[in-house]
C-alpha cells in the first residue's frame, strides 16, 4: 500500500514529534531529500567508476575488476578505503590553503547542482527553482575555478598547463552549451527544469526531435565541459601526466575524481531533461497516476529518468574508450569554428521554424507575431514541419560551416593524406637508396 | 651536445615569454627514462634537448670481459622489445667472422622467429603510440595479439621477453612439436585483427588530425640524419637491409617494402602496419619452405674469431641494428660496438618537433619508436 498511496505517513510521523507543519515542509523534508540525494549520488558516482571500468574492460577483451566481492562489486568501496588511508601529500612550495580548498570547491559545485535536477515528478525533486537551468549552468561553471586554483596552487608546470587548458576549454565550451539550449527553451518557454519536462509532456514529444542540432551541440560541448575523452586535455595523461591534479593524492584527489563523475551525471541529467523528456515517457501516466497509484507513478518516472541518464552516460564511456584525444588547438577550433556558429545557426533556424509554423496556422498580420508570446501551440502538421526543419537545420549548418572552414588544414585531412607504395626491390643489390620522386623535392 | 638555454636570474625569468618544461625521466609517455627538456612559448615548442643515459649499463665495456658465447644474453637487454632480432645480430656477426656454415633449417627458423618478433615489436609500438595519442583501447587489443607471439616464444625459447634465442652456429634446440601449427594459427588470425585496428584508427578523423602533417621529415634530411627502418621508409627511401644485404633466409623470400610519401607521423604509421602484413607474408613462405636437417653447426670448443674487425647489421624492427666487432684472436672480443637504431632515430626529434605543440612531441616520440635500453646501453 505504501507504494500506491500518497506518502503521508512520514508527515504523520513527523507531526507526532511536535514539529509544526511549516517546519516540516520547509526544513525537515528538504533535509531528508538532500540526505537521500547526496548519499545516492555519492554511491552512484562510486559505482559509475565501477561501471566505466567494467565497460572499458569488455571493450578491451578483458574482465575488469573481479577480485573484491562477486564480479568485483565491492571494488569502489575498496578504492574508497585505499584513497582515504593514503598520505595527504602537499608539495613543499605549494600554496597550502588554496591547495587544500580547491577540491572542496570542485565537489561542492558539482553536488549543489543536484538540488534542482528533477529526478521525477512530485517528491523526487528537491527544489524546483524557476531559473533552474541557469542555476545549473552557473554553478557548474564554478567548477572551472576549482581547476584553476588547483593548477595554480600546486606550483607545478604540468598542473599549471592543465589548469590553463581547462580554463580556456571550459569557458569557450560553456558558450556553445548555453547557446545550444536556447533553441529548446523557445519551445519550453521556461527555465524551470520541471517546467521544461512539463512542456514536453503536454506536447507529447521529446525535444531532440525538434532540436537534433541543438542536442548534438549540447552532447559534444557537454563532453568538453566535463573534460572527458576525446576532450580530456586538462588531464591529458600522455602529455601532462595528470594535468591539474598531478600533485594531488589520496582523499583530495578522490574529491576531484568524484566531482568529475558528478559533473558528468549532471550534464547527462540536463541533456535528459531538456532533450529526452526527463522522466516523461508516454503511457506511464495513464497506467499509474490515472488509476490512483501516485507513488508508483513517481517511482516509475524516476526509473525512466535514470534509464535515459544512463544511456547518455554509457555514450560518454563509449566515446572515451574509442576515440583518440584531440590536440589543444584543434579543440579550440571545434569550439569556436563549429559548435558556436552552429549553435547560432540553430537559434536562427528554430526561431524561423516557429514563425513559419505559426504563420501556417493562419496569418493575421502582426498579430501572429504577437501571439508567439503566448507559446507555440503545435498541430500535427506543425509538428511534422518542425521535425523536417530540425533535420534540415543539421544539414544547413553542416554545409554552411563546411563552406566556411573549407580552407582550414584540419578540414581537408583526407586530401592531404597519401597512401603508401609497395616496392619490390631486387634482392642483393648494392645498398643504394631509392629516393621517391615526390619526396625528393 | 646542444643545450637548451635556461633563464636563471629572476629578471630574465620574468622577461622571457618561454617556459622550460622538464619532461621525464619519469613521465608516462617518454617510453622509458628519456628526459626531454622543452622550451615552450605557450604550448609551442621553441627549443628542445634530450638528456639520455639514465639506463646506462656499460654493455659494450662488459662485452670486452666476456667470452663470445656469453655475450649473447646481453644483446637481449638492449632492445628488450625485440630481443630475438637483437640476438641475431650478435650470433651472425660471430658466425660470419668465423665463416661458420649455419644449416639452412636454422636460417629458416631464424627468419620465422625474427619476423614474429618484428610483428610483436610493431604491435607494442602501435599500442603505445595509440595510447600516447589517447586511443586507450588499441593498447589492449594490440597486446592481445602480441601475447600470442610471446606464447610461441615461451614454448620455443623458455622466455617471453629476453629470450636468449640463438647460439653461435645455430639454435639451442629444434622447433618444438606444435611450432608449425601455432605459427599457422597466428598468421591465419592476424590479418583480421590488424584490419580491426585499422578501422579504429586509419580513417578516424581525430587520428588523422593528430598524425597527418605532424613531424614531417623529407627524404634528404632523413638520410642525412641517418634514420633507418620504418622512420626512413616513411619518408620514401627504399632502404631495407633484408633486401639490400640479405641475411638468414631472406634471400629466398618474396616481399615488398612499403614506402610513405609525406614523411609524416601518419605515413610512418601506415608503413609499420604494412610491414606487419609483409612480415606475415614472409612467415607463411618460410613455414612452407622450411627444410629438414640439423639446426646447429659444428663448433670448436672455444669460440675464437680470427684477428680482425667486422661489421654486420640486420634490419631490426626499429631500424638497422649493427655490431662492429674487433677481435684480437683471444676468447674475448677486443672491442664491441653497437649501432643502436633508436639512438640515431632519436636525433631527428628536434627537427621533427620544432614549432609543434607539446601534445605533438609525445606523438613524435611515439612515432620514432625508441627503446631506452638500446639508447643508453
Amino acid at each position: 500500500m505504501l507504494l500506491f498511496g500518497p506518502i503521508n505517513f512520514v508527515d504523520e510521523l513527523l507531526l507526532k514529534t511536535g514539529l509544526g507543519q511549516q517546519t516540516i515542509n520547509h526544513f525537515v523534508w528538504p533535509f531528508i531529500q538532500i540526505g537521500l540525494v547526496v548519499t545516492l549520488v555519492a554511491g552512484w558516482v562510486a559505482y559509475a567508476t565501477y561501471l566505466e571500468r567494467k565497460i572499458s574492460a569488455f571493450m578491451q577483451a578483458r574482465l575488469g575488476p573481479m577480485r573484491v566481492g562477486p564480479w568485483g562489486l565491492l571494488q569502489p568501496i575498496a578504492d574508497g578505503i585505499k584513497l582515504l588511508t593514503k598520505e595527504d601529500f602537499v608539495p613543499e612550495k605549494a600554496d597550502r590553503w588554496i591547495f587544500f580548498f580547491a577540491p572542496y570547491i570542485a565537489v561542492a559545485a558539482a553536488f549543489i547542482t543536484f538540488s534542482v535536477i528533477p529526478f521525477g515528478p512530485d517528491w523526487a525533486v528537491i527544489t524546483d527553482v524557476n531559473i533552474g537551468l541557469l542555476f545549473v549552468l552557473a554553478v557548474s561553471s564554478v567548477g572551472v575555478l576549482a581547476l584553476i586554483l588547483a593548477g595554480w596552487s600546486s606550483n607545478s608546470k604540468y598542473s599549471l598547463l592543465g589548469a590553463l587548458r581547462s580554463s580556456a576549454q571550459m569557458i569557450s565550451y560553456e558558450v556553445a552549451m548555453g547557446l545550444s539550449l536556447i533553441g529548446a527553451l523557445m519551445f519550453a518557454r521556461t527555465l524551470s527544469l520541471s517546467g521544461i519536462i512539463g512542456a514536453q509532456e503536454s506536447d507529447a514529444v521529446w525535444y531532440f526531435v525538434y532540436q537534433p542540432l541543438g542536442f548534438l551541440i549540447f552532447l559534444v560541448s557537454g563532453i568538453a565541459e566535463n573534460n572527458r575523452a576525446p576532450f580530456d586535455l586538462p588531464e591529458a595523461e600522455s602529455e601532462l601526466v595528470a594535468g591539474f591534479h598531478t600533485e594531488y593524492s589520496g582523499f583530495r584527489w578522490s574529491l576531484f575524481f568524484m566531482a568529475e563523475y558528478a559533473a558528468m551525471v549532471i550534464v547527462s541529467a540536463v541533456a535528459t531533461t531538456v532533450y529526452l523528456g526527463g522522466w516523461y515517457l508516454p503511457f506511464v501516466y495513464r497506467f499509474t497516476e490515472a488509476k490512483g497509484y501516485h507513488n508508483l507513478y513517481v517511482i516509475v518516472s524516476l526509473l525512466v529518468f535514470l534509464a535515459k541518464l544512463s544511456a547518455i552516460l554509457y555514450f560518454y564511456f563509449w566515446l572515451r574508450w574509442t576515440l583518440p584525444r584531440f590536440r589543444y588547438d584543434q579543440l579550440m577550433d571545434i569550439g569556436w569554428k563549429w559548435l558556436i556558429p552552429s549553435a547560432l545557426i540553430n537559434i536562427t533556424l528554430s526561431a524561423s521554424a516557429i514563425f513559419v509554423v505559426q504563420a501556417l496556422n493562419g496569418w493575421h498580420g502582426l498579430k501572429t507575431i504577437d501571439s508567439l508570446a503566448n507559446g507555440v501551440d503545435l498541430t500535427a502538421t506543425g509538428k511534422a514541419v518542425m521535425i523536417v526543419m530540425g533535420l534540415l537545420g543539421v544539414g544547413i549548418a553542416g554545409l554552411l560551416l563546411a563552406r566556411i572552414n573549407w580552407r582550414s588544414r584540419d578540414f581537408n585531412l583526407k586530401s592531404q593524406r597519401r597512401g603508401i607504395r609497395l616496392v619490390n626491390v631486387p634482392q642483393g643489390k648494392p645498398a643504394v637508396a631509392v629516393i621517391a620522386p615526390a619526396a625528393a623535392e | 651536445m646542444h643545450q637548451v638555454e635556461i633563464a636563471t636570474t629572476k629578471e630574465t625569468l620574468l622577461d622571457s615569454p618561454e617556459m622550460v618544461l622538464n619532461m621525464g625521466p619519469q613521465h608516462p609517455s617518454t617510453h622509458g627514462v628519456l628526459r626531454v627538456i622543452l622550451k615552450l612559448d605557450g604550448e609551442t615548442v621553441m627549443d628542445l634537448d634530450c638528456d639520455i643515459g639514465y639506463l646506462h649499463r656499460g654493455m659494450e665495456k662488459i662485452a670486452e670481459n666476456r667470452m663470445y658465447t656469453m655475450i649473447a644474453p646481453y644483446w637481449d637487454r638492449l632492445d628488450y622489445i625485440a630481443a630475438v632480432s637483437n640476438g641475431l645480430v650478435w650470433v651472425e656477426t660471430v658466425e660470419q667472422m668465423m665463416s661458420l656454415p649455419v644449416p639452412p633449417r636454422a636460417h629458416y627458423l631464424r627468419t620465422i622467429l625474427t619476423e614474429l618478433n618484428r610483428i610483436a615489436s610493431h604491435l607494442l609500438w602501435l599500442a603505445t603510440h595509440a595510447l600516447d595519442i589517447g586511443a586507450v583501447t588499441v593498447l589492449l587489443w594490440a597486446l592481445r595479439e602480441r601475447e600470442e607471439i610471446l606464447k610461441i616464444f615461451e614454448r620455443q625459447f623458455g622466455a617471453r621477453l629476453t629470450c636468449h634465442a640463438w647460439r653461435v652456429g645455430g639454435m639451442p634446440n629444434d622447433a618444438y612439436d606444435d611450432f608449425d601449427a601455432d605459427c599457422r594459427r597466428f598468421v591465419s588470425n592476424f590479418p583480421k585483427r590488424l584490419d580491426e585496428y585499422e578501422t579504429v584508427l586509419s580513417e578516424n578523423r581525430i587520428w588523422l588530425s593528430r598524425t597527418v602533417g605532424i613531424g614531417v621529415i623529407n627524404a634528404a634530411d632523413a638520410v642525412a640524419i641517418g634514420l633507418s627502418g620504418p622512420a626512413l621508409r616513411g619518408s620514401g627511401v627504399a632502404w631495407d637491409i633484408r633486401k639490400s644485404r640479405p641475411y638468414a633466409a631472406y634471400a629466398d623470400m618474396d616481399f615488398d617494402i612499403p614506402l610513405g610519401e609525406n614523411g609524416d607521423t601518419y605515413d610512418r604509421y601506415l608503413v609499420r602496419l604494412e610491414e606487419m602484413r609483409q612480415s606475415r607474408r614472409i612467415i607463411v613462405q618460410a613455414l612452407d619452405k622450411l627444410p629438414d636437417g640439423p639446426v646447429n653447426a659444428k663448433l670448436p670448443k672455444i669460440v675464437k674469431p680470427p684477428v680482425g674487425d667486422y661489421y654486420h647489421s640486420i634490419e631490426g624492427p626499429k631500424g638497422e641494428i649493427g655490431c662492429y666487432l674487433v677481435s684480437d684472436g683471444t676468447a674475448q672480443p677486443w672491442r664491441m660496438r653497437v649501432r643502436p637504431p633508436s639512438l640515431i632515430n632519436l636525433q631527428a626529434l628536434k627537427n621533427l618537433c620544432l614549432g609543434h605543440l607539446v601534445a605533438d612531441v609525445v606523438a613524435i616520440i611515439g612515432t620514432l619508436d625508441i627503446v631506452l635500453g638500446e639508447i643508453d646501453r
